[in-house]
């Protein structure tokens, strides 16, 4: 087995990666191309599909009434990108290079959360911000407010679930790559006279790209395509993409242009990812 | 650059010395937002009255109702059936896929490689309606079958990622050696590969079953009316109206979660060290 260092395929080769060619080849990749073949069909009255090349499933995005919905998506998963880049930064800095003996422990303690179901975390919120909840009576025994006000249904609501949902995403990999910092780069940039903020910015920050652009992705992408939190924390006023896609194969079953939202959501994330690997490494490698 | 050395505030030599108050309490305030939602949840699952928000005193009724629930029990046992299964045919998928990709140089890993990350990066309502699509045009009648099916897809990614962080640092000219001494390729694998990745495997098991039982988005698109697993249902339970039963479960679900990260780390760190 360790053997085989050829170029070439053999038997054993081909038994490796057969079932996985098989399964992902099948259950992954022949629907993806499937979706991208009805994207381009005709939803009939009753629910069924034409196949042929019919752009208008893309052209209706461009309804504001749907734009409105793809606007904010990216306006929503952007703002939680930053803000858990923000929150997460500070805290897998303190963990990774002040955390000392407790670095384990400490680390545990964002795994926990990231381990905890993305559902049971919504639901949190869900009963925090409700009409009498825990949010509400804080402000009102606080004084800020004499009546409940409305915190639940709102895109405030919506960003509030995200980020607390997907702040360990950006954490867990933040402290992946500042944990591999070599201290004494810091120490030298010190020794040569640069500032604390300086070092920061200049050797501590841009050594932790990696863990930038990999929290980025992992957080970007999901809430993007997120459809629960919107929808438990949302309602009817704050929908995303990812409720209007549901919403088109589920009740409107209007696959087609449910299947073109599909795959401009996928292309949108996909070469979100590739424009951001290149521009950051890109500058990563200029600053090097 | 030299003068402002000398004008410079205080030297710091060395880490942790300077303890800065601020990132201190920055961080812990990080904390007790990551933590204080879960704790307010698991509070009010052992309250007397039926409120999810105001306490009027200490009672287990939420538990007992939560067991005589028939539908969350049955929902457990398809969670637990889906996630055993798929995770044993994804492991074995994805061990060998990783075995695929770091013991052998075959035209076209580049492109097997980008599979298994594109894969991990699909959004997953997209993976969820397209199997949606499929399972429908090929006539599949929605039920356990095709969510597992779909569960098996979406984690073989994550294994191979796992276990081929395993294989990469392993040597393998003890596998060679095994050959030398006359081990044929089955035995070299059962006898030395094997053993040695067991802890990666393990872990990559582990990340297929919690990723499997926690899913929501993509067995929410496959999974018919006939069966439900548990994330379903705590989501039908969630929109029927906000009950301390949902908080005892999440508080069981936690619980377990927790047992089942301390006992993943023991196993990320045995195979950290081995």
């Amino acid at each position: 087995m360790g053997r085989s260092k050829g170029r070439g395929w053999s038997l054993g080769l081909a038994g490796l990666l057969g079932p996985v060619a098989f399964w992902l080849g099948l259950f992954f990749f022949v629907p993806l191309l499937m979706i991208l073949a009805y994207s381009f069909g005709t939803s009939g009255v009753y629910g069924g599909i034409t196949l042929g090349f019919n752009p208008t499933n893309y052209l209706k995005v461009f309804d504001p009434l749907y734009l409105e919905i793809v606007v904010r998506t990216l306006f929503i998963a952007t703002l939680n990108t930053l803000l858990c880049l923000a929150l997460g930064y500070p805290l897998a800095y303190f963990i990774a290079l002040k955390g000392g003996s407790w670095k384990h422990a400490l680390i545990l303690l964002v795994m926990i959360p990231f381990w905890t179901s993305l559902l049971l975390r919504a639901y949190a919120w869900v009963v925090i911000l409700g009409g009498n909840g825990l949010a509400n009576r804080t402000l009102q025994f606080l004084g800020i407010t004499d009546e409940p006000l409305t915190l639940i249904f709102t895109p405030q609501a919506v960003t509030m679930g995200m980020v607390y949902s997907y702040l360990p995403f950006m954490i867990l990999p933040l402290y992946a790559a500042l944990e591999k910092f070599d201290v004494r780069l810091k120490e030298a940039a010190q020794d040569l006279g640069a500032s604390r903020w300086q070092t920061f910015w200049r050797v501590t920050f841009p050594l932790s790209m990696p863990g930038v652009i990999a929290g980025s992705i992992l957080v970007f992408i999901p809430s993007a395509g997120e459809f629960v939190i919107p929808n438990l924390l949302g309602g009817s006023r704050t929908v995303m993409m990812g409720n209007l896609i549901q919403q088109q194969f589920l009740n409107a079953r209007d696959w087609a242009f449910g299947s073109a939202l599909s795959v401009m959501l996928a292309v949108l994330l996909l070469g979100a990812i590739l424009f951001y690997i290149r521009r950051v490494g890109a500058e990563k490698l200029e600053g090097v | 650059m030299a003068a402002s050395s000398t004008k410079g505030g205080p030297v710091y030599k060395g880490l942790g010395k300077v303890p800065d108050w601020g990132l201190v309490l920055f961080a812990g305030l990080v904390y007790v937002f990551l933590y204080a939602p879960i704790l307010v949840l698991v509070f009010f699952s052992f309250n007397s009255s039926k409120s999810t928000q105001v306490w009027t005193g200490f009672s287990l009724r939420w538990y007992g109702e939560l067991l005589r629930d028939q539908s969350v029990i049955d929902a457990l046992k398809t969670s637990l059936t889906v996630g055993i299964t798929a995770t044993a045919i994804a492991t074995v998928i994805g061990t060998l896929t990783a075995l695929a990709l770091t013991r052998h140089a075959f035209r076209g890993r580049t492109i097997a490689d980008s599979t298994i990350y594109a894969a991990t990066v699909m959004p997953e309502i997209v993976v969820g309606v397209s199997l949606l699509v499929f399972f429908v045009a090929a006539g599949l009648a929605l039920g356990i079958t095709t969510i597992i099916i779909a569960h098996v897809a979406f984690t073989i990614s994550f294994v191979t990622i796992v276990v081929r962080a395993r294989l990469a640092g392993m040597d393998s000219s003890i596998e060679e050696a095994a050959q030398d001494l006359g081990a044929n390729p089955l035995q070299t694998f059962l006898r030395v590969t094997l053993p040695l990745i067991l802890p990666g495997v393990m872990a990559g098991a582990l990340l297929a079953f919690t990723l499997s039982f926690d899913d929501f988005v993509i067995t929410f698109f496959v999974s018919g009316v006939g069966s439900s697993t548990l994330p379903l249902k705590i989501y039908s339970m969630i929109k029927f109206g906000v009950s301390p039963v949902i908080n005892a479960l999440s508080t069981v679900i936690l619980v377990t979660t927790m047992i089942l990260i301390l006992g993943g780390s023991r196993l990320f760190v045995r195979s950290e060290r081995a």
